[in-house]
């Protein structure tokens, strides 16, 4: 042990932290409904509602596969529409009403597409999963979910890597023929 | 948890599953802790060269900057350079880039700096700030042209069986090249770390492995601390099919800067950083000779293959394998060799080599029978053998003909015709093709602790982590069969190298190896309660360990049913609230069982292409398995799926396209680089032979994470061959590819 000592004196040594003059962060003030959640926030001017989730508020339901807008796993809504989080900078977003993963459910209740997507098992890593079920929602709110080859091409926005494409569409199709209200 | 959620769906789902579903689930990127700085990785401009100036005075006076690290002011790590540091005892080399090491630039997209700053926007802005001025030299990633000149060309391994180039011989033959890009990984969740030193020489890391243990050693040997010292969390991989095998400079570059800047470190890679920061599939070329006699039977093979690595580590792996063992041949001769290219290191990506070596043996396959004029499906069955032909051992279980069978029925396979071009729907051509694919089927060492609590619930630990395959699920499984009790009661805990050491996940040893470790542990658990019993328990006394039977923590003697004591009374009269044991399986050595081990698929593809367009459109997949007992069956049916997915990709889309007048890769986004989407997915049917291979392992499961993606490209190919006449070697298969290729 003693000589790990060593070492971490000799990069403590060698290394000295140099100081720097902090500079102002730009910021604006956003109010926000997030799940329900109003909240009144001074934001990074240059933050997206994909940073702000997962960074400041704790929400990492909403995930980053690309921050580029290609994958869709960062798919929230906003105003009851399907967008990505990755692509929708805070400040633009004043006034918006947001739902992400962890608003779906309802308490201990599980959303109708959770509970099928829990059935048909249509995910393995589960990276892609919040955003699949939530571009599933809207996907059967808005009457999209017609055929098995409108679900797909509604969900063409949303990648998963580990291929569960099929179980995704089983769990969507199941939940469009229930009939339940999603 | 699972408890409190009304859903109806309870029993099958994945043990993780839940947390999955509501976004609870917490990947590497996901953990905030106290202080953290962020940091963005600034990557080279050239492709091979060095810095000649690093200018960060912009960069720093940025909002919210903190550091910017390079190779000027990076501290100086012992795994960078163990003879400096001859003094302590747990270092090792660096395996990989010793990133900001040194000045030197290797490929185009190499980290050169990494920007620390308060925020990750921050972050981003200074990383862009910062100025380099290189040095570029003349550099090389031109494989298609390089591969060609022999000096370039390192290590050839050889091997031969038989007569060299036999195939020539025979009275049918066929030989061709085939071509595999660069294929990359890109799991969705990009890798990540988070470096935070509790003390001067304790370092704990959230990162994306697929194996806490292996990073642990890796950490512990870059800064020659004790492993102890050295914790890694990993308790939600968001996919890696081998991206997350080992440590890459994210690692080196967090934990480095934590220690610098004297604060907790996250640094998450962007995807453009994923296509060559982590690894790739490597760009390959074969050529593959076959020839048999009239009445199908192999008389050669040939298969030679040089695929690419980078200049600074040599990357082999098993692309001529198959060729060597998997159908009755006499005469085999393969060669294979690396070819140094001035990009990043290659690594293992799903069925690695014999995802691309199966690839050209089994399209090489399906012309020799088309020349033959047999099925394809006869031709294979006619060559199968139960002897491995390179270790000449018989194989512990093959049932590949079942999967012939089956995956023949399920496809439709009879509705085939052996001409291209004669099965016609509206203007698509309609093709039927299959593909095999075999990986090695092995067990290592894994160490689990299993602990039962007097409430009768039982906590399985070990160091594993799990990349969405399913592992805690099939685990669950694994322990309530041995103990008999509900799968609710038990829980496997794993993610965190503090946990007994459990194997990496890879090369479809997961099940195997820890499977056989879960299930020891619980044979054991049984073992230690009956000793309890004949100890603590008057009626039990003396009584022979084998006159005991145990049912769901219930023991009895076996020669009188109305002797019995449970385990809770057991535990409570040890005055303990549990009991545990830590076991350690050992690993398989063939020769001791003198079988040959290996996990077995066979695909099977439907396709329309377009009589005018070429378009390519896959109708309906078979994806059938022979890897043991399966465990768990909702999980393994789901890696099929995703290995299908990924086959498709394979076939289809994939590919990296290197700019060789910078060298840079001009496709590193999702959008550009494409994978397989929904609509590009057709109904697939997953089919298990599940039958117990007898010698592998107690539970008679074998991996399959692998199998599900080998050979699958050559089922597309032939299928394609089969509806059009047009073979298209080079992957992907596209329809500007086809529309050049002669019928
Ligand atoms: S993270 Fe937003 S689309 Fe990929
Ligand atoms: S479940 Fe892993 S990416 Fe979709």
């Amino acid at each position: 042990m003693a000589s790990v000592g060593i070492v971490t004196s000799l990069i403590a040594e060698a290394m000295p932290l140099e100081a720097f003059v902090p500079v102002p962060i730009p910021k604006q003030k956003v109010s926000l409904e997030i799940n329900g959640k109003k909240l009144d926030l001074m934001v990074d001017i240059r933050s997206t509602l994909q940073d702000l989730l997962r960074e400041e508020l704790g929400l990492t339901g909403t995930k980053k596969g690309c921050a580029m807008g290609d994958c869709g796993s960062c798919m929230i809504h906003i105003n009851g529409n399907r967008a990505n989080a990755c692509l929708s900078l805070v400040v633009y977003n004043d006034g918006n009403k947001i739902t992400t993963i962890e608003g779906l459910s309802n308490g201990d209740q599980l959303h109708p597409v959770q509970a099928a997507f829990l059935k048909h098992d249509s995910f393995q890593c589960g990276y892609c999963t919040s955003g699949q079920i939530m571009s599933a929602v809207t996907c059967l709110r808005e009457g999209a979910a017609k055929n098995r080859e409108e679900i797909k091409k509604y969900m063409q926005r949303n990648i998963c890597r580990c291929g569960s494409y099929q179980n995704i569409v089983d769990a969507i199709e199941e939940v469009k023929k229930s009939g339940v209200k999603v | 948890m699972k408890k409190n959620f009304n859903s109806a769906y309870l029993p099958d789902e994945r043990v993780d599953g839940l947390e999955k579903v509501t976004g609870k689930a917490k990947y590497t990127a996901e953990h905030q802790l106290p202080n953290m700085a962020y940091a963005v990785f600034v990557c080279s401009t050239i492709a091979k060269g060095k810095i000649k100036h690093i200018d960060t005075s912009k960069a720093l006076s940025a909002p919210g900057a903190i550091d910017v690290m390079h190779y000027e002011n990076c501290p100086k790590v012992p795994g960078y350079q163990p003879a400096a540091f001859p003094d302590l005892k747990n270092v090792g080399e660096w395996r990989g880039l010793k990133v900001f090491g040194d000045p030197l630039v290797r490929f185009y997209g190499q980290p050169v700096a990494l920007a620390l700053a308060e925020s990750i926007e921050s972050a981003n802005e200074v990383a862009k700030l910062v100025e380099i001025e290189y040095e570029a030299e003349a550099f090389e990633t031109d494989f298609d042209t390089l591969r060609k000149d022999p000096s370039k060309l390192k290590g050839s391994n050889n091997y031969v069986r038989g007569k060299i180039q036999a195939y020539k011989e025979a009275p049918f033959f066929v030989e061709a090249e085939y071509n595999v890009p660069i294929e990359v990984h890109n799991p969705m969740e990009m890798h990540a770390t988070i470096a935070f030193w509790e003390t001067a020489d304790t370092v704990l890391l959230h990162d994306k492995t697929q194996g806490p243990k292996a990073t642990q050693s890796a950490v512990a040997r870059l800064f020659g601390l004790p492993e102890k010292n050295v914790r890694i969390i990993a308790e939600n991989v968001g996919g890696a099919f081998g991206s997350a095998l080992r440590s890459w400079a994210n690692v080196p570059a967090a934990v480095i800067a934590a220690k610098k800047i004297q604060r907790p470190v996250k640094l998450v890679l962007t995807r453009p950083q994923m296509f060559n920061l982590v690894g790739y599939r490597p760009q390959a070329w074969q050529k593959v000779g076959v020839g048999a006699d009239a009445n199908g039977n192999l008389l050669g093979i040939t298969h030679h293959a040089i695929s690419n690595t980078s200049r600074y580590e040599d990357f082999r792996e098993g692309i001529v394998d198959a060729s060597k063992f998997l159908y009755k041949c006499d005469h085999v001769d393969t060669e294979y060799k690396i070819l140094p290219l001035d990009l990043s290191t290659p690594t293992w990506m799903r069925g690695p080599g014999e995802a691309t070596g199966c690839f050209a043996l089994e399209c090489s396959l399906d012309d020799l029978a088309f020349k033959l004029k047999m099925d394809p499906i006869q031709f294979r069955i006619k060559n199968f053998t139960e002897i491995q032909q390179e270790s000449k051992l018989p194989w512990s279980a093959i049932n590949l003909k079942d999967c012939y069978a089956k995956g023949a029925e399920l496809i439709g396979w009879k509705n085939r015709k052996q001409l291209p071009k004669t099965l016609k729907e509206g203007d698509w051509y309609v093709g039927y093709g299959m593909g095999v694919g075999v990986f090695g089927a092995g067990r290592g060492t894994s160490t689990v602790r299993a602990i039962l609590h007097a409430d009768g619930r039982v906590v399985l630990e070990s160091a594993v982590s799990d990349m969405g395959s399913g592992t805690a699920t099939a685990m669950v499984k694994v322990a309530a069969n041995a103990l008999g009790i509900p799968e609710e009661k038990i829980k496997f805990v794993m993610g965190d190298s503090d946990l007994p050491p459990g194997p990496m996940q890879g090369g479809s040893t997961t099940t195997s190896t820890l499977g056989s470790g879960v299930h020891l542990a619980c044979e054991s658990l049984k073992d230690l309660l009956k000793d309890m019993a004949i100890q603590m328990v008057d009626s039990f006394k003396s009584m022979a360990k084998d006159k005991i039977g145990i049912e769901g923590l219930k023991l009895f003697s076996l020669d009188n049913n109305n002797i019995s004591v449970t385990a809770r009374e057991l535990i409570d009269k040890k005055k303990v609230s549990f009991i545990d044991i830590v076991k350690t399986s050992p690993g398989l050595n063939t020769r001791e069982i003198q079988k040959a081990t290996n996990s077995f698929s066979v695909h099977f593809v439907k396709v329309h292409v377009h009589s005018k367009t070429n378009e390519i459109q896959l109708k309906h997949v078979v994806t059938t398995g022979d890897a043991g007992k399966i465990i768990s069956e909702a999980t393994a049916r789901s890696q099929m799926l995703g290995g299908a997915v990924g086959g498709i990709g394979m076939a289809l889309t994939e590919e990296v396209k290197v700019d060789h007048s910078t060298g840079k890769i001009s496709n590193a986004t999702l959008g550009s680089y494409i994978v397989p989407r929904h609509t590009m997915i057709p109904h697939i049917d997953v089919w298990f032979t599940n039958k117990p291979d007898p010698y592998i392992n107690a539970i008679g499961a074998k991996g399959l994470g692998e199998i599900a993606i080998i050979g699958f490209a050559a089922a597309v190919s032939n299928a394609i061959f089969n509806a059009t006449g047009k073979r298209v070697r080079d992957l992907p298969i596209t329809k500007e590819k086809l529309a050049k290729v002669k019928a």
